[in-house]
């Protein structure tokens, strides 16, 4: 049942590869020539039968040859009477020669006749087609040609099906070749059994062909159907269980993207999170430290344009220096003057976030920059028919609990963190036991901006990459921040998470804007009834 | 007991008020003056440009006040007052908008072009009234006071304070701005609202009327000063204080902390919102980018760099750093934001005191003793409420 798209494009690819045949092969495969030479002045039966015996050919190039056949793009050139095919509708396209896979523009279309099919020959090809198909050796062949057959939905093919149905192994594209034929029987009035057994058998099944079917059962011709009312309440029970099924893979999928929004919004505020929870720092410049990883990951890829793949697994590490070095270098240099005075921190990091903003945009370019993503993450994860996760959320969602997962261990079970954490408590008793509170505050706020910078880098898959990229996060991770309660990881999870999920849920009826509006709102209520967050510290601690 | 004066005099007892106020005096009569008597190319003619830009100066140096208000004087950092402003500007907007009647693109009699080419049928509710001049008015000042005062009701009432507040204000200006954005809302979408025709029968581009409203900007920026100098020099602002440098203490004293921070919070917010409405006829538009977040953040850097707790100084601030920008972004505009931003470090780290603080200091070193007490300096660790690093 699990079918990727990955595995279409590689079944695509294969298509292509079988159409370029090495000119070698010509020689050995003297009977597909005998076979179709000739085969433009022949009859419809005659072409019928040479279809058929070019299905029992052994040779890569016969589908191909047949798909052409079956959609009119097979052309003899006048000449020499060799064979072509037509790529694509237009006059200009190029044609393909079918014994050397050599592709040439046409000259005059004149020059070469179509050969011509009519419909027995094109139900015969059909038939041959999806014979070859199910036949195939190859998995994602066969998974594709049952999916054919499912769109295609034609009684013709039954027979094929319940053939295949025996040689299948694959239990997947056996319960896809179960639900072909009884796709094929539920439209089949003439044994109303065996129609209600097929109705019942797709009920609950996701294809959308399915519904399509059901539907036209449901609004069939009168007269028959209430002839046969079990018939329809078979169809409306079957419908109405797939219908729930959609709702609540709409859930799962709104469930899905919020939490990708949530991830988003994490890796985002994560670092916010250690330097204004933990240290107590505003850094209104926590923006354009993501931006800086963001393009940490841009000037990566430019410079190593042949490794597009692996570069973000060198950019991951490059950003977080990059970021946590600025970041250092902005707490030694201003921060540590401002300490104990939230606001003027504030004012003096967004003058630095302006500088930072002006720098990239002198450096690079006011425009955004197009970071591209590596192929492993491109494509989806198709769960059903109306179910499919894309790569590239779920591998945010994995990176950003990493992310999360990797900082929680920092924190508790390492020497730095632990003095990291004496030094948040009391700091004036952690400096007598020896702990140069002035390091411990430069590693912190390097640390929060490190993770920033790794945060930029998982941005830039996402969004363009562009001078103002940290600004439009900063207020959404202050929002998750004080949501979830100041200097609390877990607290910043589960704000982000419940953030996005309340966003996504809210988009369907509201559109993406009055969403966002609507969760600031929120957010500015709920803070006047909780002014901590949701998981205040409690204790001394949290009084200021 | 000493002689009651009459309130102004009280008010402007102190050099720096008097000398702010004449120096204004002057600008008003001078500026306007020299733009409509003397003729174009005489040495002492003042352009319209000139005035305008002045006049949207004037604008920004109310809006700094009423920052300043709360601010220096109450503790309470306030990242979305340009929404306040914005909203003044909008109202002052929709009564334009209403003024330029059939003379729109689509000559529609009642309903603004934007409204025609988004094929509204009939004018939104909210829209009635604004083609009264007193109505427009008094939304001016209803609008971001209604606003303000629920929002401070809300916010003060439980108490939500210091980084938390100006995040939270943030994240208003910042809802106020997506909502505008929506060409659904009815506020003229992206474009927001402009082409205006004229203001109480006069062309808005006229030079008479573009003297008037700097005059007009003039005297609601002295008004503004004088209102807060009567709040600050009252008890009422001794409390203020009070609240800014020990909040809690204050509380426990007795007094209700929440009221008198609603009440100044409310009244900075009439003064932005009268602020936008006199912007808006002299710059002709009025868009939703006036609530990004970072306009609001640039007031502060105002008030900060003229120097906080001194109404005046938050008047310099908006000017020079105006004026800075104004000759920036004409000559070097790549070097604009890197000095925006260098303003900023530097005026936390070196100039807490501000501009004004700056010229005390030098003046207190030059005249040795004499003359009048330097005006009292709020400014000094006003945010003394320590927070968790610092009280650690």
């Amino acid at each position: 049942m699990i079918l990727q798209t990955r595995r279409i494009l590689q079944m695509v690819f294969c298509l292509l590869l079988v159409c370029a045949v090495q000119p070698a092969k010509v020689l050995a495969n003297e009977s597909l020539e005998t076979i179709v030479s000739g085969i433009e002045r022949a009859n419809f039966r005659d072409k019928a039968q040479r279809v058929e015996q070019l299905a029992a050919l052994d040779d890569e190039r016969v589908l191909p040859l047949l798909k052409a056949f079956l959609g009119g793009d097979l052309y003899v050139r006048k000449s020499d009477k060799i064979l072509f095919f037509l790529e694509g509708s237009k006059a200009e396209d190029p044609i393909t020669n079918l014994f050397t896979g050599a592709s040439a523009t046409v000259e005059n279309k004149r020059l070469y006749k179509k050969v011509s099919v009519n419909n027995a020959v094109r139900k015969k090809l059909r038939a041959v087609i999806a014979e070859l198909q199910l036949r195939s050796p190859d998995y994602d062949i066969r998974a594709v040609a049952v999916r054919e057959m499912m769109k295609a939905s034609d009684p013709l093919n039954r027979p094929q099906l319940l053939a295949a149905m025996e040689r299948e192994t694959d239990s997947g594209i056996r319960e896809d070749l179960e639900i072909a034929i009884a796709l094929i029987d539920a439209q089949d009035a003439t044994d109303s059994d065996r129609q209600i057994a097929a109705i019942t058998r797709l009920s609950g099944v996701l294809y959308p062909e399915v519904r399509v079917v059901l539907a036209g059962l449901l609004e069939g011709t009168t007269a028959e159907t209430i002839r046969r009312g079990t018939v329809e309440a078979a169809a409306r029970d079957a419908m109405a269980e797939i219908d729930d099924l959609i709702a609540l893979n709409k859930v799962v999928e709104n469930v899905y993207f919020g939490i990708s929004l949530g991830s988003v919004l994490l890796l985002a505020a994560v670092g916010l999170a250690i330097t204004f929870g933990v240290m107590g720092v505003i850094n209104m410049a926590h923006g354009e430290m993501i931006m800086l990883g963001a393009y940490t990951t841009f000037v990566i890829q430019q410079a190593f344009p042949e490794l597009i793949d692996v570069s973000i697994f060198i950019a991951i590490p490059s950003a977080f220096l990059v970021s946590g070095l600025v970041g250092i270098a902005i707490e030694r240099g201003v921060i540590r003057h401002l300490y104990g005075r939230p606001l003027e921190t504030l004012l003096a990091t967004f003058g630095i976030s302006l500088v930072l903003q002006q720098a990239v945009r002198s450096i690079f370019s006011p425009l955004n920059q197009s970071v591209s993503t590596p192929s492993w993450m491109s494509g989806s994860l198709e769960i059903n028919g109306v179910l499919s996760l894309t790569y590239s959320r779920l591998y945010i969602i994995i990176f950003s609990l990493l992310v999360l997962l990797a900082l929680t261990l920092l924190l508790k079970k390492t020497l730095f963190g632990l003095q990291m954490r004496a030094v948040t408590q009391n700091r004036r008793m952690a400096n007598s036991m020896g702990i140069r509170t002035g390091w411990v505050d430069a590693l912190t706020f390097g640390l929060g901006s490190g993770i920033a910078g790794i945060a930029g880098v998982a941005l830039s898959q996402l969004t363009n990459v562009g001078p103002n990229l940290g600004q439009s996060y900063i207020i959404d991770s202050f929002l998750v921040v004080v949501f979830g309660g100041v200097g609390n990881l877990m607290g910043t999870f589960l704000g982000a998470m419940s953030l996005g999920i309340f966003n996504k849920f809210l988009e369907p009826f509201a559109g993406a804007v009055l969403a966002k509006i609507a969760v600031l709102v929120f957010i500015i209520l709920f803070i006047q009834k909780y002014p901590r967050g949701m998981f205040a510290l409690k204790g001394r601690s949290a009084e200021d | 007991m000493p002689k009651r004066q009459p309130l102004i005099f009280k008010l402007v007892s102190d050099r720096s008020s008097r000398i702010f106020l004449s120096v204004l005096a002057v600008v008003t009569v001078l500026v306007p003056l020299c733009n409509l008597v003397f003729p174009e190319g005489s040495a002492l003619h003042v352009s319209t440009y000139t005035v305008t830009l002045l006049g949207k100066y004037l604008c920004y140096a109310l809006l700094a006040l009423a920052v300043d208000l709360i601010w220096g004087y109450c503790g309470i950092l306030s990242l979305g007052h340009g929404a306040f402003f914005a909203l003044g500007g909008y109202a002052m907007g929709m009564y334009l908008m209403r003024q330029i009647g059939e003379r729109g693109v689509y000559g529609h009699p009642v309903l603004p072009d934007f409204m025609v080419f988004l094929n509204w049928q009939e004018l939104p509710w909210f829209w009635y009234g604004f083609d009264s001049f007193p109505f427009a008015m008094l939304m001016v000042i209803l609008v971001p006071g209604i606003l303000a005062f629920l929002f401070g009701w809300l916010a003060f009432r439980s108490r939500v304070t210091g980084v938390y507040l100006s995040i939270i204000t943030q994240a208003l200006t910042y809802a106020l701005m997506l909502a505008f954005f929506r060409n659904d809302m009815g506020f003229g979408g992206n474009n927001g609202l402009t082409d205006f025709k004229d203001i109480l029968g006069y062309s808005v581009q006229a030079d008479s009327t573009r003297a008037v409203l700097f005059i007009m900007s003039a005297v609601a920026l002295a008004l503004g000063y004088l209102i807060c100098q009567a709040i600050v020099k009252s008890k009422l602002g001794r409390v203020l204080v009070g609240v800014r440098d020990a909040e809690s203490r204050t509380r426990f004293l007795g007094y209700r902390v929440e009221h008198y921070k609603l009440f100044v919070f409310t009244v900075s917010a009439v003064l932005a919102g009268i602020a936008g409405a006199l912007y808006v006829p002299q710059v002709g538009i009025i868009n939703p980018g006036e609530f990004s977040p970072i306009n609001s953040i640039e007031i502060i850097i105002w008030v900060a760099v003229g120097g906080r707790g001194t109404l005046y100084g938050a008047v310099v601030g908006a000017v020079l750093v105006n004026y800075g920008k104004t000759y920036f972004t004409g000559a070097f505009p790549e070097l604009w934001l890197f000095l925006l931003g260098g303003l900023f470090v530097v005026t936390t780290l070196y100039l807490p005191k501000g501009v004004v603080g700056l010229f005390d200091r030098w003046k207190k070193q030059t005249d040795t003793g004499a003359g009048s007490p330097p005006p009292p300096d709020p400014a000094d660790e006003s945010q003394a409420r320590p927070t968790k690093a610092g009280a650690a």
